[in-house]
């Protein structure tokens, strides 16, 4: 275990998941076009170009409308739903649960072509209506998971105390309750809109050239171009992601969010 | 009744309409499945099994096998190359390389699939980092082909599947009783016979969670084989799209779309009942 042999092996494995990484990031700075490596100088035109570039921009702000739409979405019904989940036994439950938990199993593409169907029957076809909800469903999962973490982790002798001082449901509920899962909930809608945003297979089949998210953007312009473009728009995607989870981490304890547990 | 339920209705009602139309699309794609295809529309025709038949020639088994054996092959990759980095998260003795470790195993989850993707390419293509790295130190004259082959698919999707399989693995680890170890380290078993004997044996159930939930999820994988597959490796999800979007047949895209769901389904079930079988086994030894 404290051996040398092995650290070096979990070195190897953590260089093979990070050279990607490295790589996207070392290209995006690179000032030529063909993808050379070592880079020959540093240079920021792939950004400029990346952040001039039309499609992209429009995909953004596509994409930003989405997000916030899905997300918020998401943390409303989902919140409602981890509430009742774990707080009451009713008909039926086992059903909804199943139905809604199930967007982490089926695949996108399954689901995304699902929507596609979906809108064309109500002439809804790659408008915003069928991208959010799709992207509700989809993201609605981690949010129900991480309000009822933090709901099974509340004292119930709280709500049962102000009730006992004649507060009405609704106030045990807004002033005891609410401020209680806040992290929860905060944490559970930044994981959603971080997956929201960055989600391609389902934006593929539910969007349009005008509606299309910044993922679908970048695999358009992937398969015409080859320039580095496309490498500082993923630099810029990943560090945004990184702080959002750095901050997220250390603002809501996002690994207990996410239920990972190392002691 | 509604006195002793305060708030049921208003919170059921917005996760029932959802539930409605998530299960609203999916029969859409049922429905879809079992229509007559009629070439040069988009309309369908009449009820027919037609599309099911079809599944019956043998490039579309082929297509089928490849995406099992792809989604085995990472899994069984995935579970080597994660299993001592998530031994390493658990038990690292400093909080800051505990700490560093579930930031470099975690955050890849959440770049996004396109990014991850791209990158690969960069690193795998003929004059991307690998053949660059490897024609600089003159181990090779001609670049290897790593794009569109089924070896490149794995080596991304491995890297991919491997921040759920750590998750896995390290909460399987982490509620390993230490104390096992150290009584058969104490009767005298090397650190290696304790590891082999006690610690990976006691593991098993999250191995076993970890293979099927990394097969699931890629056999379900699209921009992988998609781009790095680039149309010389075909997944269900690649000829599901093809179909839908290139023939538009989209009667048989929705055939090749619900079989996805139903082997997914399929893996998960049959992980529940492997892993409750195992569990047992555990308890009663």
């Amino acid at each position: 275990m404290r051996s040398f042999a092995f650290w070096s092996l979990v070195v190897a494995i953590l260089v093979y998941m990070t050279l990607p990484t490295i790589v996207v990031l070392m290209t995006s700075v690179n000032p030529t076009e063909i993808l050379a490596f070592p880079p020959q100088g540093v240079s920021f035109d792939w950004y400029v170009k990346a952040l001039n570039y039309r499609d992209f921009q429009v995909a953004f702000q596509n994409g930003l409308i989405v997000t916030g739409c899905a997300s918020t979405l998401a943390l409303i019904v989902g919140s409602a739903f981890a509430w009742l989940v774990q707080r009451y036994q009713f008909r039926g439950r086992g059903l909804l649960e199943a139905v809604l938990w199930s967007p982490l199993i089926i695949p996108h593409f399954t689901l995304g072509f699902g929507f596609l169907l979906l809108g064309g029957a109500f002439g809804l076809q790659q408008g915003y209506v069928m991208i959010v909800l799709a992207h509700m469903v989809l993201v609605m999962p981690f949010v129900t998971r991480a309000v009822y973490v933090s709901l099974s982790n509340i004292d119930p002798n709280l709500a049962r105390a102000a009730a006992n001082l004649g507060a009405s449901p609704f106030n045990v509920l807004v002033r005891i309750e609410l401020p209680l899962v806040l992290p929860g909930m905060a944490g559970g809608w930044l994981i959603a809109a971080v997956l929201s945003l960055t989600e391609f297979t389902a934006s593929l089949y539910v969007t349009g050239s005008r509606t299309q998210t910044l993922p679908v953007a970048m695999y358009n312009y992937i398969r015409e171009y080859a320039d580095p473009t496309v490498s500082a728009i993923s630099a810029m995607l990943i560090i945004a992601t990184t702080l959002i989870m750095f901050i997220a981490d250390r603002t809501f304890g996002l690994r207990r969010v996410l239920a990972i547990d190392t002691h | 009744m509604t006195q002793r339920r305060p708030f049921f209705v208003t919170f059921l009602a917005p996760a029932v309409l959802t539930a409605v139309i998530l299960a609203a699309a999916l029969f859409e794609v049922l429905q879809y499945s079992v229509r007559t295809f009629i070439p040069g529309s988009l309309d369908v025709g009449g009820l027919t099994l037609d599309n099911f038949v079809r599944i019956n020639r043998p490039i579309y088994w082929w297509v089928l096998l490849d995406t099992f054996y792809i989604s085995l092959l990472t899994a069984i990759f995935s579970l080597l190359l994660s299993y001592p980095v998530a031994y390493a998260l658990v038990r690292a003795k400093r909080d800051w390389v505990r700490s560093a470790l579930v930031s470099l195993s975690i955050t890849p989850l959440f770049t996004g699939e396109i990014v991850r993707t791209f990158s690969w390419m960069l690193t795998l293509g003929s004059d991307g980092f690998v053949n660059s790295i490897l024609r600089k130190l003159s181990i090779i004259d001609m670049p290897l082909q790593l794009m569109y082959t089924r070896f490149g698919v794995v080596v991304a999707l491995v890297q991919f599947s491997m921040p759920v399989m750590i998750i896995l693995l390290a909460t399987a680890i982490a509620h390993v009783d230490r104390d096992c170890e150290k009584a058969a380290a104490n009767l005298g078993a090397s650190p290696t016979a304790v590891f082999w004997r006690i610690t990976l044996p006691l593991t098993l159930p999250g191995i076993l969670s970890g293979i099927i939930v990394v097969f699931a999820w890629t056999m379900s994988a699209f921009s992988t084989p998609q781009l790095i597959g680039g149309g010389k490796v075909l997944m269900i999800s690649n000829l599901a799209y093809l179909q839908g979007f290139s023939v538009l047949n989209l009667p048989f895209a929705a055939t090749l779309s619900l079989i996805a769901l139903v082997c997914a389904l399929g893996s998960l079930a049959l992980m529940k009942s492997a892993t409750g079988r195992l569990e047992k086994r555990l308890a009663i030894n």
